[in-house]
């Protein structure tokens, strides 16, 4: 599979130019895009997962102790999940750099 | 407390955990789209072969080399999306009909923007309802060409500003009125058509698996808001598609062999206001123009009551 470079030669392309390693975005983090970031405050969380089930990004998993973060490579900071929290658990703070 | 639906808490338990739709995809911060097209991969799961026309969803999903799809995705032309996912669901019943895979295990399924769908890919929709292809329609309508900068389409609500329908001493913006292509679906006599929005994901999920279920060809309208085009805060989008069906401006319901329900049935409606005021698209509206779309959309819920009662 052809890398971003754009120096890739032609007849190295597959034939149709198909993507063969589906879902290959994940190789491009958008968290650089974020100027704000979730942080959670877990005692307010009753682990309904509507921040989970909200995301934009799928980028919101459950950890082993039932409670869910987002994976801040792909966080763009939209503060869908802060909005739509039950239990307002989580607050979004402005990124420091 | 903001009560979505009497199912949603605890969502993981009763949500499909698998992600067909991969992070890394460019769409903007807040997308509605985005999130509908996650949570109807969820309810197709993986066997499926998705055709979709250009629009925003394709673009950011598909910069080469990469791919959000992990499911087999063809992008075509932008508009034959409907003709392309007729074509594949007659090559899948000719391959199983040799053996090579399972009978009846995958499904064949289109995708396209209101910009797709109700405008330049209509004809093609049509033919593939009215021949009667066991394909899944999913339309996601934003209500415009958002993908290249905001453009007015027959889906874009009267009165809202895009770059072709801008306001100013000689217009107020769009100046007709909403297609309503379910309706037009509705009237090829098909066995399922639904509206949905990822603002309701239990109702959204049901609606596609019913969808897919049914044999012969079904449509889902979607509606979905897009942050940038309608000049709304990103994290409001899940609030928007809310307000939306709690104004009834865009209810949702299904048709299943005719017979009409409304799926979400507010027990009061709100007024149009709270839904238009939350968007820049429509800080222009006088009161009178307010009043105008209030009373086509009271009209127009009443005449779908009506039609759920019978
Ligand atoms: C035949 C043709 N005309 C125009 C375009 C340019 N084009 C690409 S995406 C797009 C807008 C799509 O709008 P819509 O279907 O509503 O999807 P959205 O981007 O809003 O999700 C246009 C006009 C094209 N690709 N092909
Ligand atoms: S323009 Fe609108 S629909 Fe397109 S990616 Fe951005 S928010 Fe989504
Ligand atoms: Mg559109």
């Amino acid at each position: 599979m052809p890398k971003e470079t754009g120096k890739t030669r032609w007849q190295d392309l597959p034939i149709g130019f198909m993507i063969t390693d589906a879902g290959n975005a994940a190789e491009y983090h958008t968290g650089t895009w974020r100027s704000q970031q979730p942080v959670r405050n877990n005692d307010r969380c009753f682990r309904c997962g509507m921040c989970y089930l909200f995301c934009p990004e799928g980028c919101i998993h459950r950890g082993p102790d039932g409670y869910f973060f987002a994976d801040l490579r792909y966080c763009k900071g939209c503060g869908i999940c802060a909005q739509e929290c039950w239990s307002d658990t989580i607050n979004m703070v402005e990124e420091t750099e | 407390m903001k009560l979505v639906e009497n199912f949603d808490i605890f969502a993981p338990v009763v949500v499909p955990p698998e992600e067909y739709f991969s992070p890394g995809h460019r769409a903007c911060q807040g997308c509605g789209e985005v999130l509908a097209v996650r949570l109807v991969c969820k309810a197709l799961g993986p066997n499926v072969i998705i055709s979709m026309a250009t629009g925003c969803m394709e673009i950011v999903s598909s910069p080469y080399p990469h791919s959000a799809w992990r499911v087999p995705w063809l992008h075509v032309a932008f508009e034959n999306a409907a003709a392309v996912a007729s074509g594949v669901e007659a090559a899948l019943r000719v391959i199983e009909r040799k053996g090579k895979i399972p009978a009846k295990n995958t499904h064949s399924i289109a995708m396209g923007g209101d910009g797709g769908t109700t405008d330049i890919g209509l004809q093609s929709l049509s033919g593939m309802l009215e021949r009667g292809h066991d394909v899944v329609y999913v339309c996601y309508d934003n209500e415009a060409y958002m993908n290249t900068g905001v453009q007015r389409s027959s889906s874009t609500p009267f009165g809202a500003m895009t770059t072709t329908s801008p306001p100013g001493k000689m217009s107020f913006g769009q100046s007709t009125w909403k297609k309503n292509v379910a309706e037009i679906a509705v009237a090829h006599k098909i066995p399922y058509v639904a509206t949905a929005s990822p603002s309701y994901p239990i109702d959204l999920i049901n609606k596609i698996k019913r969808a897919v279920d049914v044999v012969g060809p079904a449509y889902v309208h979607v509606l979905s808001v897009c942050p940038t085009g309608w000049r709304s805060a990103g994290n409001n989008s899940i609030k928007l598609g809310r307000l939306a069906v709690e104004s009834a401006v865009f209810p949702l319901y299904e048709v299943k062999d005719g017979k009409y329900r409304l799926t979400i049935d507010p027990p009061k409606l709100r007024p149009v206001s709270d839904y238009l005021k939350l968007q820049g698209r429509f800080r222009h509206l006088t009161p009178d123009l307010i009043e105008q779309i209030q009373k086509r959309v009271t009209e127009e819920y009443g005449i779908l009551k009506k039609k759920c009662e019978e």
